[in-house]
């Protein structure tokens, strides 16, 4: 049994201490089993660099992305501005999260309710931690494995995020080849827009069967996904295919907890 | 020019101005239906985009074939405006090439302006081709954002006709130039020389071969043809998708600024939530009456430039060819939401005007332009955004639309109200208490 620490802001507070970065785990990452994966193997990168970091628990509130892509201002405001509210109160300054939906809420629709936070995706936040020297990543058992990566919409176009998440992926020595549609074409998982919580509109084709179909065209032997509705939507994808014994799909933070055996 | 053809040359201009410029101002007015958005950009912002997007076809450039052709056309388009003046002042004044003979003739400038028409005649040849290659892909090629429902009727007619005005401008371009030439080689003395162009001058020897009355017939056909399609083209464009000649410009400059990702925040729910959470916080004193409206159900309810965009649209279906709705077989194509509102502007402004600013026809845009499948279709995923190669956001106004199903009509798929009441009840979309967010630690460490 190992020991990883998760700090709680309430707690440190209580000591009278503040951590350098809070990360969000947003409601993916806190409740669905698939992305709690992805949160543990972020928090075991977060512990093995010694990084000083945070997680509100039980005061972190949804972002609010769903409710207001809906349309539903209401609900979105309330929870933005709890969110705020509590942030504030921390005074927290940095925050990194794994969810690019929590992340472009956090980083472009707080400020103007008067959250004002930096705010970085967990693919520049370890981009960032390898550059610095700080984080070492080894090929480990992916090395010379085909990986595909898929882009996130909120990510990409909504932030012109591309490079980070791939910057990741050459460390783990391994060949990433590129979907035709990639980068700003990538075509959208099918999640977004509060779709993930409600059944598809009729037509021929779900999106996320359509996104796997490009996957599997070039072959990988993993997609990379840096989103949890991403994650989802292309385990699914490929479950429907019957290739999840030969296809895998991981997280970023996965990757790279992975391959250094964390 | 006798005098005869001046009097008719004026009162087709002035008539064809006196009517472009009548409905300039109702397009105007419809566009300002729209309620009142401040645009958050600085100059800079402002001119860079401009230069890059809408001189510079920046996004075009995505698909380099097609940008190339549509270039030819776009750089063939500026550069005759130059040979058009000088039609107009010619026009008016019953002069015969007036930039070449009295202000350019004998020095570099007469060098200028041969190398300008010259220029004008190479690239008309261009645009030839390239318009009979616009044709065939249109109607034979059946590329698939050319052949959605969305373009039935008038729209296919309307991309049809202006390629056809296109060659018919290019043919008047030639007899004129042509006709010209040939008339300068029949008769030097009569004719004075002004300039030679590099194709007419090719042309203008078989030509001259011909009785000088029919080649005189030519040059006039060329020239009145000329400039009749120039004012039939104008009078015509405010109907067409062609309108974005003129409005990708002012659409470009006043491009939104933030990232793709963020949406327009509701300053009122915003200060209503904000009351529910502190109601002794003293109010801010706002002389500005934000309006309560909840979203869009109507052009007049969506902002000023979303209306804009609208009449910007080229209809080219770039967007909707990367939307991942419409690629999966959804109602849903983000032009179509561009031309909907378009059509229901003009059919609302319409009323409006004839019948008074309270005209209802028992119409909305959302529902009877745009349905709700359409919208609950979308992701979000700012696909067509990216893809637009005049910056319009189809998106800005599906989620307003949305808004308006959500907050005023209370119209919302089952799962989205449980969604909403388990985000009110336990701040996530799952029904999970607040109390379980760190349920993952324990496995972390087991
Ligand atoms: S944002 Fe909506 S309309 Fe635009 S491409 Fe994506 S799904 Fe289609
Ligand atoms: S919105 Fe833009 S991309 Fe879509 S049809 Fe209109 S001009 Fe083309």
């Amino acid at each position: 049994m190992s020991d990883y620490k998760v700090p709680v802001m309430a707690e440190l507070a209580a000591e009278g201490k503040a951590p350098e970065v809070l990360f969000w785990v947003g409601c993916a990452g806190s409740f669905d089993q698939r992305a709690q994966s992805v949160t543990m193997a972020f928090v075991k990168i977060l512990n093995n660099l010694n990084i000083d970091f945070a997680v509100l628990g039980p005061e972190e509130a949804c972002s609010g992305d769903p409710a207001r892509r809906a349309g539903n201002e209401f609900v979105f405001q309330m929870l933005a501005q709890q969110n705020i509210a509590t942030l504030n109160m921390y005074n927290v300054k940095k925050i990194v999260t794994a969810c690019p939906h929590c992340f472009n809420t956090l980083k472009n629709e707080y400020p103007e309710l008067g959250g004002n936070y930096e705010v970085v995706h967990h693919s520049t936040f370890l981009q960032q931690l390898i550059n610095d020297g700080k984080l070492k990543v080894e090929g480990g058992e992916f090395k010379g494995k085909k990986i595909t990566f898929h882009d996130s919409c909120y990510l990409g176009r909504a932030n012109d995020i591309y490079e980070a998440p791939r910057a990741i992926l050459e460390k783990l020595d391994a060949e990433l080849v590129e979907m035709k549609k990639c980068k700003t074409k990538g075509l959208c998982c099918g999640a977004g827009g509060a779709q993930m919580f409600k059944e598809d509109e009729p037509g021929n084709l779900r999106i996320n069967e359509e996104r796997t179909n490009q996957a599997l065209e070039v072959q990988p032997d993993f997609i990379a996904v840096a989103c949890p509705f991403c994650n989802t939507m292309m385990t699914d994808g490929v479950k429907g295919k019957d290739k999840q014994d030969s296809i895998k799909v991981f997280d970023l933070a996965e990757f790279v907890a992975k391959a250094n055996k964390y | 020019m006798g005098i005869l053809q001046q009097i008719i040359f004026a009162i087709l201009a002035i008539g064809s101005f006196y009517f472009v410029s009548k409905k300039v101002k109702e397009i105007y007015q419809n566009i300002m239906m729209g309620q009142k958005e401040t645009i958050t950009s600085d100059n800079a912002f402002r001119l860079k985009k401009t230069l890059l997007v809408a001189f510079g076809q920046q996004k075009m450039f995505k698909r380099p074939i097609a940008a190339l052709l549509h270039l030819v056309i776009y750089v063939s388009f500026v550069i005759t405006q130059i040979e058009l003046l000088e039609i107009i002042i010619d026009g008016f004044l019953g002069t015969h090439r007036i930039l070449y003979f009295s202000l350019l003739k004998g020095n570099f400038l007469g060098d200028l302006y041969t190398f300008v028409v010259s220029s004008i005649e190479i690239l008309s040849l261009l645009t030839f081709f390239v318009t009979i290659a616009f044709l065939w892909r249109r109607n034979m090629l059946k590329l698939p954002r050319f052949t959605k429902s969305e373009l039935l009727g008038w729209p296919r007619k309307d991309a049809n006709l202006i390629l056809i005005f296109e060659i018919m401008l290019i043919f008047f371009i030639f007899c004129m130039n042509t006709g010209d030439k040939a008339l300068q080689l029949i008769d030097p003395e009569k004719h004075h020389e002004t300039g030679n162009f590099v194709l007419s001058t090719l042309l203008a020897p078989s030509l001259a071969t011909l009785p000088e009355m029919f080649v005189h017939f030519i040059e006039r056909l060329g020239w009145w043809g000329h400039i009749i399609m120039v004012f039939v083209f104008l009078n015509y464009l405010p109907y067409s998708k062609h309108l974005h000649v003129v409005l990708a410009f002012p659409n470009v400059y006043f491009s939104r600024p933030e990232p793709a990702g963020h949406i327009t925040n509701m300053a009122h729910i915003q200060k209503e939530v904000a009351s529910m959470f502190n109601p002794d916080a003293v109010q801010e004193e706002t002389n500005e009456e934000t309006p309560m409206i909840f979203g869009a159900k109507d052009v007049h309810e969506l902002s000023w430039k979303s209306l804009l965009e609208a009449y910007t649209c080229t209809e080219c279906g770039r967007c909707t060819a990367m939307c991942p709705a419409n690629l999966t077989g959804k109602k849903l194509s983000p032009r179509k939401i561009m031309m909907d509102t378009r059509d229901r502007m003009e059919d609302l402004a319409k009323g409006r005007r004839e019948h008074g600013p309270d005209f209802k026809d028992n119409k909305l845009l959302l529902g009877d332009y745009i349905t709700k499948e359409e919208l609950r279709a979308c992701t979000t995923c700012n696909a067509c955004v990216e893809e637009c190669p005049v910056n319009i956001s189809p998106l800005g106004i599906i989620v307003e639309l949305r808004r308006n199903l959500i907050m005023e009509q209370s119209d919302s798929p089952n799962e989205w109200n449980n969604m909403f009441s388990n985000l009110e009840n336990n701040q996530a979309p799952w029904q999970f208490s607040p109390q379980d967010r760190l349920n993952w630690v324990s496995e972390l460490n087991g």
